[in-house]
């Protein structure tokens, strides 16, 4: 089925939107990703019905009724699975799905690790800001080891951080990125590139988190281009992304998997399978 | 003289082909028109362990594994003592050795059984291709009076793609078998069977499950492999294929419950089966599933616990997180096969449960049923579909996902209907699904999915109620234990007792009336269950007065309750 309008009407990210005031503090990066997201829909002409979001837990993880299309909103670390069967058994939808670092690295590890693996097509749009916002400010599993701010850790994690895009291409996912909440415009981009790539689309997005992490105002200075054009070549990838510095933005893989999508075709009725059974 | 059911062990080492002569002795009696009852038993060893098959025969159908084995036939007695307790004796029974493979087990020699020494190994040498479990497969089949043309049949059917000359040495290993029993005289020949026309199948209890969930309409399952329940899964993988479904592997047991929620959420009947440990696993998402009313179907093929507990052994200690597992208040289906047989139409039951009230349902199978074999009657077709109540949405109309109906089953939108669109959610939430923590809106929502479960009518599939139906003795149980309460009840009856028997399938929601009317008049109850903790006394208890005198017998697993232990508990009641 066509997910997408061919009529003249184009629809506007205002569409997209729901009539429901996020929860989030003023100056939170995830105001810019809702904003992105509304664009890249728009930008892609896709029916409301026929496009589904799904999420797990905590600040980023709510965004789902922020927006008008169909929406799921789950448990903390299993937005992954919840997408992926979704998407498999109802493949004519577009389905992309949204959460933050704790959500997707921590308690969502193995989802993600199967899910980058496993390459059905989806998108997942991290928004990572270092911390576990909803929680009030503990570390996640994209935290430095040094940081001393958590009650829960005030030692520091002594840990050192997972680099989500390596992890991502490690996985075995066929198209990573990364982007940065300050340039809406880029990562709406990098959404409709990543949810027109087939297969499993990873946009790690640096989104701050301004009532827990403050600092992070200094992004804005940090984030550059990454410096390379997008590789087929999951080895070239990695080694661009283990020679960047965490801040580089851009598309590292957009590679050639085949998506994952098995498809049963019926070829026998029910009576049919009785005959196993028969004496 | 015949009798009327015969009970017959093959033990040996893996190699000797003991799980194959118990599986064509099986297909031999149904071909030639018996009933028949088979499980198995091995070691720990992925391959070449101790083995054991168990079969019970009859002209009529069986209920139960028997009270006593009447011959085991020995191709060697390596560990035999590991399944003791699973062979009890008497002095009325046989016991089939090969005087070259070791001595016969004290432990079993002391039932003071009779021994026959049969050169097992020698004999299947002397044929050409002769094979020592097809040589114990003639003299059983010599014994029970099995007619030659079952033998025939199944080795047919399982050698006949190797070549006339495999099918021919099998044949001669029977006969040769056969022939070396001849002159035994135990007086085991199996009663006629009766020709009555009736379609049987010849099934395991997992395969069964599997059958059911196809057969209402399941289109997708997640699967994660767990014993005793994996062959559930591997019985859906090809066959959900060829009737246009979906059939995927996942990381583990969260990952295919939280997919079928996602299929689910997608409008398509999803099924996943497990066991104890999974089950725990799956407890968040079946919550999830509770609180945003999207439908799902998980088997529990219960093992014996607590942890990792007996993986190859059955129990039904399940019970306690089955109905209650679930955080908050989160009322949910829970349901009971009550034999092999059943297993198909109440999976299929539970899976059109799970879609008409929108809330997941777990199925509480155990390894005694999900890894037997039986022959059946056909079961009759049941006309339980998955149907989702969906919504029609009018233009300009603001749907409302969570609608607070007089029936608490609210319409459902379904990705891919405009005007739909929606966020489902765990978070508690308002009729048009958005988050929400006021008082009103969790008491609307709690209210409604209570009301959704305690409003539904169950119809009669709720219990199976047999016996005298003014018996004022009465058994109460549930699960694979019905078997021999079946067996134990039906036998006292027919000499002139008035025994009620109720056996409940349908676990959660818990049916206080009718249980009430179904057990009127009882003057001394007898609850049966395999748990250690009388955990299904326990819940009929926090819900209902149980009439009269109550006994309770309560046993964990690995041993099966057999009908004679039924027996006796009943005699002594009364």
């Amino acid at each position: 089925m066509d997910t997408h309008i061919t009529e003249a009407a184009a629809p506007t990210p205002q569409d997209y939107k729901s009539e429901v005031k996020p929860i989030w503090c003023p100056g939170c990066g995830d105001y810019s990703v809702l904003a992105a997201i509304t664009r890249a829909f728009a930008s892609m002409g896709l029916e409301k019905h026929n496009t589904a979001v799904v999420s797990g837990i905590g600040c980023s993880s709510r965004i789902p009724a922020y927006t008008s299309v169909y929406g799921f909103h789950g448990v903390h670390g299993r937005a992954l699975p919840v997408a992926a069967g979704l998407k498999l058994a109802r493949p004519e939808l577009t389905v992309v799905v949204f959460g933050g670092d704790g959500d997707g690295f921590s308690i969502g590890g193995n989802h993600f690790l199967h899910a980058c693996r496993r390459n059905v097509d989806l998108t997942y749009v991290v928004m990572d800001n270092q911390v576990y916002g909803m929680t009030k400010g503990q570390a996640s599993p994209t935290t430095e080891a040094n940081w001393c701010e958590s009650k829960l850790t005030p030692e520091g994690t002594g840990v050192n951080p997972i680099q989500p895009v390596q992890l991502a291409l490690a996985c075995g996912a066929n198209f990573v990125a990364r982007g940065f909440s300050g340039d809406p415009n880029g990562v709406a981009k990098l959404i409709v590139e990543a949810v027109k790539h087939p297969g499993f689309s990873v946009v790690h997005v640096m989104s701050p988190c301004v009532t827990f992490r403050p600092e992070q105002k200094g992004w804005k200075s940090t984030v550059h281009p990454y410096g390379r054009e997008p590789t087929d070549d999951p080895a070239l990838a990695m080694r661009a992304a283990m020679e960047d510095d965490g801040f580089g933005l851009g598309i590292f893989l957009a590679g050639n998997r085949r998506p994952f999508a098995p498809a049963g075709k019926p070829v026998a009725t029910l009576d049919q399978l009785e005959r196993e059974f028969a004496v | 003289m015949t009798v009327d059911s015969v009970t017959i062990a093959f033990v040996g080492s893996g190699g000797a082909g003991v799980m194959t002569a118990g599986q064509m002795l099986l297909d031999a009696a149904a071909n030639v028109g018996w009933y028949g009852l088979m499980s198995r038993s091995s070691g720990p060893q992925i391959r070449g362990g101790e083995a054991a098959a168990f079969v019970r025969l009859s002209p009529r159908p069986v209920h139960a594994p028997g009270d006593r084995f009447d011959m085991i036939v020995a191709f060697d007695w390596q560990n035999v003592e590991r399944f003791a307790a699973e062979l009890p004796l008497s002095a009325e029974s046989v016991l089939v050795t090969d005087p070259t493979q070791g001595e016969v087990p004290a432990v079993l020699a002391a039932s003071g059984a009779r021994i026959i020494e049969m050169p097992i190994k020698e004999i299947a040498a002397s044929v050409t291709g002769g094979r020592v479990n097809m040589v114990g497969l003639g003299a059983v089949a010599a014994v029970v009076g099995l007619p030659r043309e079952g033998i025939e049949a199944v080795v047919d059917s399982a050698l006949g793609k190797k070549g006339p000359a495999a099918v021919q040495a099998s044949l001669a290993g029977a006969e040769a078998g056969a022939k070396a029993a001849a002159g035994w005289g135990l007086g085991l020949e199996l009663a006629a069977p009766t020709k009555n026309g009736a379609t049987r199948w010849n099934i395991s209890g997992n395969e069964a499950a599997g059958f059911g969930a196809l057969k209402a309409g399941v289109k997708f399952c997640a699967a994660y492999p767990i014993t005793p329940a994996t062959e559930v899964l591997e019985w859906l993988a090809p066959n959900l294929a060829k009737t246009g479904g979906i059939l995927v592997q996942a990381e583990d047991e969260i990952a295919s419950i939280t997919m079928c929620v996602g299929a689910s959420f997608g409008g398509v009947p999803s099924v996943t089966a497990t066991a104890g440990p999974g089950l725990s696993l799956m407890i968040e998402a079946l919550g999830l599933s509770v609180a945003s009313e999207t439908p799902v179907v998980v088997i529990d093929v219960m093992r014996g616990g607590p942890s990792t507990g007996i993986p190859t052994k059955s129990e039904q200690s399940d019970l306690n997180i089955a109905v209650y597992g679930l955080h908050g208040d989160a009322p949910h289906l829970v349901v009971a096969p009550t034999s092999i047989a059943d297993c198909l139409q109440t999976t299929q039951w539970a899976v059109h449960l799970a879609e008409a009230i929108q809330t997941p349902c777990i199925v509480l199978s155990d390894q005694a049923m999900g890894q037997s074999r039986a022959v059946v009657d056909k079961p009759a077709d049941a006309p339980f579909k998955a149907k989702r109540l969906l919504a029609e949405i009018k233009d300009g109309e603001t749907y409302k996902r969570y609608a607070n109906t007089e029936s608490g089953i609210s319409p459902a939108a379904v990705p891919g209907m405009p005007g739909g669109e929606h966020t489902a959610d765990g978070l508690e939430h308002a009729e048009n699904a958005l988050p929400s923590s006021q008082s009103s809106d969790h008491q609307k929502q709690l209210d409604k999915r209570l009301r959704k479960l305690t409003t539904y009518d169950f119809g009669s599939a709720w219990a199976d109620i047999e016996g005298d139906p003014q018996g004022e003795v009465a058994v109460l149980t549930w699960g694979s234990v019905t078997g021999p309460a079946r067996e134990a009840v039906a036998k006292l009856n027919a000499e002139g007792r008035k025994i009620r028997l109720v056996s409940m399938r349908l676990i959660a929601p818990i049916q206080p009336e009718k249980l009430a009317a179904a057990l009127k008049g009882v003057k001394k109850l007898l609850v049966l269950e395999q748990t250690h903790g009388a955990q299904f006394h326990k819940y009929l208890r926090a819900h209902v007065d149980l009439p009269g005198e109550v006994t309770v017998f309560s046993r964990p697993g690995p041993l099966p309750i057999r009908a004679r232990e039924v027996r006796e508990t009943l005699v002594s009641l009364v």
